[in-house]
This record gives C-alpha cells, sequence and structure tokens, in this order.
C-alpha cells in the first residue's frame, strides 16, 4: 500500500467505502475497550478511580504521563474525521444520484438500522461532543464546584443522578447500537471478506458486538438511577 | 373479470414536467400479464385518441432485461425473481389501487412516461465488461478447465439483464448490483484473468463518473432482483477493487522497467 494506490482509492466511492470500514473498526475497537473500562465501576470507587490513572500511565516507562493517551486520542480524532467526511461525500454523492424521489417506495428487506446510518451517525457525533464537555470537562452538566478531575467516580454518580442527562446517555447508546448493528456487518461486505459462504457469522459477530456494547453502556446511568451505585 | 385503478406518470419527453394521470383498467383477466393489462389499456387510449401510456418492452418472456417500471413502490411489483411482462394480474385484487411510475435516477433520464434511457448501463460495460480474446469458431468443449463452483457463481452473475431493477429499488440509486455482477462473471473465469485488475478499475470509475449514488449495504437491490443476484457479489467486487488499487503502483513500477 502506498500514496498512489491510496490516493486511487479514495477516488472511487468503493474506496472510500473502504476508508469508512477501516475507521469505523478502529472506533468500534474503541467503543467496546471503552465499555469494558466502564464496567469497571462496579468494582467499586477506589478501583475505578485507579483504572483512570492508570490510563494516563499506559505505556510507562516507554511513554510519558498521557503521552500514550493523547496518541490513542489522535489515531481516534482522525479515523472520526475521516470516517465524517467520507460519509458526507458518499451521502452528496447519493442524494445527487436521484433528484426526482419516488411517489411511492416500499423497503423490502432493508433493516431499520441500515437505513437510518446517516442520522445514527449525527447523533452518535453530537453524543460525543457532549459526552467529551460532560466527563472530561466538565463544562456541561455539573452546578460549578461539583465535577471533579480524575475522582471519575463520582463524576460519573453526580452526573447520572440528573435523569435527563442520563435518558440522553440510554438513548444514544440505542443509536450507537443501530449505527454498530449495521455497521458493523458493512464492514466485511464493504472490505470483500462477506464471501457466499462466510456471511453469516458476520451478522452474527455484528448482532452480539452491538447488542453487548449498549447492555454494558446502559448499565451505567441505569445502576445509577436505580440507587445501585452511589 | 378485475377493475383496477392505475395511477400512471404520464411525461411527454425528457424536458417536458410529468405528473401523474389516473386512469380505469377494466375488464383484466387475472391471466394477462402485466404489460398486456396495459395493452388493453393504451387500446383504449388510442380508440379514444388518446396517447397510450409508453412503456419498454421486447421479449416478454423475462430474459431481456428492457421492461421495468414501479408498481406500488416496488421494482417490476411484488413478486420476487420476476420482471415485470412476467407478472401476471392475478398478484393484484379486484378493485386496487395502483401507482407506476419510472426508474428514478440521475443516470436513467426519463425519455417517456415509463421508459428511461439505460445507457449509462451499456457505457459500464463498454469500460470493461469483455475479454479481450481472439473470437473465431467455437472453441473444443472443456478445453478450459474451470471449477464447477466457480462456473456455477460465474453464471449467477451472468444472468444479470441489465433492467436497471437494482438501481431504481436503491435508496442511493447505486449501480453497484449491476457493476459487481458484471465485473464477477468474468472475473470469475479464466478467461477473464488478464484484464481482471483494469477491468474493475475502469467499469467502477465509469459507474461513479455515470452519477450513480454510493452503496450502503442495504440489499434492496438484491430483493428486487428478477435473477436473483446476491449481495455476495458486491462484496466480490469490492474485494477486487482493493486489491486491484493496492497492485497500481506495482505494475507502474513493471511498465517502467519494460
Amino acid at each position: 500500500m502506498n500514496a498512489s494506490a491510496v490516493m486511487m482509492l479514495w477516488g472511487t466511492s468503493i474506496g472510500k467505502k473502504a476508508v469508512m470500514a477501516v475507521t469505523g473498526f478502529i472506533l468500534v475497537g474503541f467503543v467496546i475497550g471503552h465499555m469494558l473500562g466502564n464496567l469497571k465501576i462496579y468494582q467499586g470507587e477506589e478501583k475505578f478511580n485507579a483504572y483512570a490513572a492508570w490510563l494516563r500511565e499506559v505505556g510507562s516507562p516507554a511513554f510519558g504521563h498521557e503521552q500514550f493517551l493523547w496518541l490513542a486520542r489522535l489515531i481516534l480524532l482522525m479515523a472520526t474525521a475521516l470516517h465524517i467526511v467520507a460519509a458526507a461525500q458518499l451521502t452528496q454523492m447519493s442524494y445527487d444520484a436521484r433528484p426526482v424521489s419516488y411517489a411511492q417506495k416500499k423497503a423490502i428487506q432493508a433493516t431499520y438500522a441500515s437505513r437510518t446510518m446517516r442520522w445514527g451517525g449525527v447523533i452518535i457525533t453530537l453524543f460525543v461532543v457532549y459526552h467529551i464537555l460532560h466527563f472530561t470537562f466538565g463544562a456541561v452538566g455539573f452546578t460549578p464546584g461539583q465535577y471533579k478531575h480524575l475522582s471519575v467516580y463520582r463524576n460519573v454518580v453526580i452526573g447520572f443522578s440528573v435523569w435527563y442527562v442520563a435518558a440522553f446517555y440510554i438513548a444514544a447508546m440505542v443509536a450507537l447500537g443501530l449505527h454498530m448493528y449495521h455497521g458493523v456487518w458493512s464492514m466485511f461486505q464493504t472490505l470483500g471478506l462477506n464471501t457466499e459462504n462466510a456471511g453469516r457469522p458476520y451478522q452474527a459477530l455484528a448482532t452480539v458486538s452491538s447488542i453487548v456494547v449498549v447492555l454494558g453502556n446502559i448499565s451505567v446511568p441505569t445502576a445509577v438511577l436505580a440507587g445501585l451505585l452511589k | 373479470m378485475m377493475k383496477l385503478t392505475l395511477r400512471v406518470w404520464r411525461q411527454k419527453n425528457a424536458t417536458a414536467p410529468g405528473r401523474f394521470v389516473t386512469y380505469e383498467a377494466k375488464n383484466v383477466s387475472q391471466d394477462m400479464s402485466f404489460l398486456e393489462m396495459l395493452d388493453v389499456l393504451n387500446e383504449e387510449l388510442i380508440g379514444r385518441g388518446e396517447e397510450p401510456i409508453a412503456f419498454e418492452h421486447d421479449c416478454r418472456e423475462g430474459i431481456c432485461g428492457s421492461c421495468g417500471f414501479m408498481i406500488d413502490g416496488l421494482a417490476h411489483g411484488p413478486k420476487r425473481a420476476t420482471t415485470v411482462c412476467q407478472l401476471h394480474m392475478r398478484s393484484f385484487r379486484d378493485g386496487d389501487s395502483l401507482t407506476i411510475e419510472p426508474w428514478r435516477a440521475r443516470a436513467f433520464p426519463v425519455v417517456k412516461d415509463l421508459i428511461v434511457d439505460r445507457s449509462a448501463f451499456d457505457r459500464i460495460i463498454q469500460a470493461g465488461g469483455f475479454i479481450s480474446a481472439p473470437t473465431g469458431s467455437a472453441p473444443d468443449a472443456n478445453a478450459i478447465l474451470i471449477p464447477k463452483e466457480h462456473a456455477d457463481l460465474a453464471f449467477d452473475g451472468a444472468a444479470c439483464i441489465g433492467c436497471g431493477a437494482c438501481v431504481a429499488a436503491c435508496p442511493n440509486a447505486a449501480a453497484m448490483l449491476f457493476t459487481a455482477a458484471k465485473v464477477s462473471h468474468l472475473g470469475l473465469l479464466p478467461q477473464g484473468q488478464p484484464e481482471r485488475d483494469d477491468r474493475v478499475r475502469k467499469m467502477v470509475t465509469v459507474m461513479d463518473g455515470e452519477m450513480f449514488g454510493s452503496c450502503t449495504n442495504i440489499g434492496e437491490c438484491e430483493a428486487v432482483c428478477p435473477k436473483e443476484i446476491r449481495l455476495y457479489f458486491i462484496a466480490r467486487m469490492n474485494h477486487d477493487l482493493i486489491k486491484a488499487g493496492i497492485k497500481v503502483r506495482k505494475m507502474s513500477q513493471q511498465a517502467a522497467r519494460i
């Protein structure tokens, strides 16, 4: 793989889709890791806060304080940017391809998830912005003085005790689950791995991974609202 | 005998604005094909001195790919694996009200009424849907050995009749299933190997240039394809294109050496 091959692929619709598949793979990997990290909250305040502190020391001593964290953030940011740019260009292409819409149009086998990828992507993007402002910066969703950097356990419990914030998180996770349900399978289809014999395992992988991520993530605000985490 | 109400898209020519006109189709036998039902209606229109409804058709046995329009939001109508000429009126009920409109895609401009110009498909084929082999008298059967699975799969792709239903049903108006079927049926056979990388690159480039949309793996194309061409063919084309993309530089280096 080299520069000219990448440019040739980026110049085609299929190449842009391949970029979406590869960046999607990176983002799904992050989402699964993030969900597993979230579950550490059930080990108690001390261990959960220690996990947050450890994230800043990953790769030590080869990496300095927060260096690996920032590397990961940079990669995620670039993957997100490429994913969104490719999606926007491909969407424009599709909108241009049908200037006159049908008076009547029925879907036969398209799933709800597959038909809501674009809006799902927009919702997830808005959620991520809110999520970072909320738990990373403490800039929204907290009264002044409530948010304490690295007191992640307290921050989560206080943050989710506001019911509409918790409800927004839960709704966003359902959107993420739908996006993953079609996206994970699409990854294999787009990269050409979905051959005549291989389709079913990929569909199963998409179903299982999206359900696990949604349930794992939703459990946290639900547990706070139910008073199980305090 | 059945009676139907048809809301049909009427458009004088490519530039004129179109509109829906409602017709009553009386004396419809359930053994008529959908096109025969329109033939009878057209006879009546001609008798009244009106312009008959223009629709494309040729073989009327489901193998030429000429016919096709939307019936109540479904390409080729409600019956699976069936072109509109092979769709019979027994698939409908007496008193049904149906909306009939042409394929909608920028790449398929309306010529008249229900007829669209599908020559964008021809240009995709011209870009690479062939093999550069000397033709002549038929070669000996089995002179080139082909594994049965490859032959079967290639034939599944070759079954494409180019009717355009995949584009019509796609929410993105993408031509991926058509192009994938054409790329794959040659790419699966030994005779198609020398031009395999070049073929997929050229055909996809022309496909994009013809202003078709971009695939979102939704599968509506597969659902309406009268020849039941599977979504797997699109994965196969994606694979071929990505592989061909990776080989670009290697080939230009080889060319420079020669």
